[in-house]
């Protein structure tokens, strides 16, 4: 995907800034890019590590058991392939979790260690498999129960009722959560189906 | 109400960690042993998915700082009137799967403009509250296990995107 939608993005904006005059501002902005990414990973190494030792905990006690029941309905649905790999559901069952409660940066590290798993049980190493593509929609849905950040910025920006947003930010999620679901799960129907024949 | 929010928002994180760590402590685990164990393997995955960060950060910010997206918006506008989009919006629409600092950046901008509280400020938040930054999601998801054939997955999240935006125009609309 990405040697596609890449390349597309760095020729048509690079020519388009040679050809408009707009070489200063690129020329910042490549220097920006670059710092911030660098800045973006020193941050992500922090989080990373600190969830990843707490996950490491938690999948060594019993707590995790309590919360993968929770949600064992939920992960059945979405995840019919990895019936059997309880390390991988219970990896996942914490990426619900660390989303729901809206902690973006405890979700990823968890969504990441529950791609590591996956991938061990994935048949073709250089494709995603089924389950890990239910994994990124989920997590590009954005399901949580308050939507923190924004909240923030409207209450600093003097809103009179910032938290008004609540209720119609919930119908978004679930439709474009519901819209996400059905849609893999009629992508992977259809893939099922043309690998069979 | 936003002073409570607050404080459960707050108090997510520190709970989690508690009771982890309350669990292990009960059941006689090596509690710390356990997580510099896990703490190791957090390296592992920043380092596979650093790249790909340098990469996407660079095509992104030159799609910005180039200029381009503005004539995008323009070639679309047109469209949009047709089918009734507020086109005060459409930068974050477009802005909103791609990249999560500049689509914060536009929100607020947004907000400042036409007001926090009016319908199209509000609209803004919700697209923000009901969406996430779906390339990079997807970026760093399939780079952290170094896989390169992603499928579907981008059709799959783009469409729940175009309707997590829609839904937000539409409930905004309705609600005011």
């Amino acid at each position: 995907m990405l040697n596609l939608v890449w390349p597309i993005f760095i020729i048509i904006s690079f020519a388009y800034a040679i050809f408009s005059g707009n070489l200063e501002n690129l020329n910042t902005s490549i220097f920006e890019s670059v710092e911030n990414a660098v800045n973006l990973s020193i941050t992500m190494l922090g989080t990373m590590c600190l969830w990843s030792g707490i996950i490491h905990i938690a999948n060594n006690t019993r707590i995790i058991q309590a919360i993968h029941k929770l949600l064992k309905p939920v992960i059945h649905f979405l995840f019919p392939e990895i019936k059997e790999n309880k390390k991988a559901q219970n990896e996942i069952s914490m990426n619900m979790v660390a989303n729901i409660l809206g902690l973006g940066n405890a979700a990823t590290p968890l969504g990441l260690k529950a791609m590591e798993t996956l991938q061990k049980d994935n048949k073709n190493k250089k494709e995603l498999s089924n389950s890990m593509i239910m994994l990124i929609v989920l997590n590009t849905a954005s399901i949580q129960i308050i939507p923190t950040t924004i909240i923030a910025i409207r209450s600093s920006l003097g809103s009179e009722n910032p938290t008004s947003i609540i209720f119609p930010v919930w119908i978004a999620t679930i439709c474009a959560g519901v819209a996400g679901i059905t849609i893999t799960k009629l992508f992977i129907k259809y893939s099922n189906k043309r690998e069979k024949t | 109400m936003i002073e409570f929010i607050n404080f459960i928002s707050n108090l997510a994180m520190p709970l989690i960690i508690l009771i982890i760590v309350i669990y292990g402590f009960i059941e006689k685990k090596e509690v710390f042993d356990k997580f510099i164990e896990g703490a190791k393997d957090g390296i592992k995955i920043v380092i596979n998915i650093f790249p790909t960060l340098i990469g996407l950060f660079l095509a992104v910010g030159a799609l910005r700082s180039s200029g381009i997206i503005d004539i995008a918006i323009k070639l679309i506008d047109p469209i949009l009137h047709l089918v009734n989009f507020p086109s005060e919006i459409m930068p974050l629409a477009i802005l909103r799967p791609i990249s999560g600092s500049s689509s914060i950046a536009i929100a607020t901008d947004i907000m400042k403009t036409f007001g926090v509280d009016s319908q199209i400020g509000i609209m803004a938040s919700v697209i923000m509250g009901a969406t996430e930054t779906t390339l990079y999601t997807i970026a760093v998801y399939s780079s952290s296990v170094k896989i390169k054939k992603t499928r579907f997955v981008l059709i799959a999240a783009l469409t729940a995107d175009i309707v997590g935006i829609i839904t937000s125009i539409v409930v905004c609309r309705f609600l005011s």
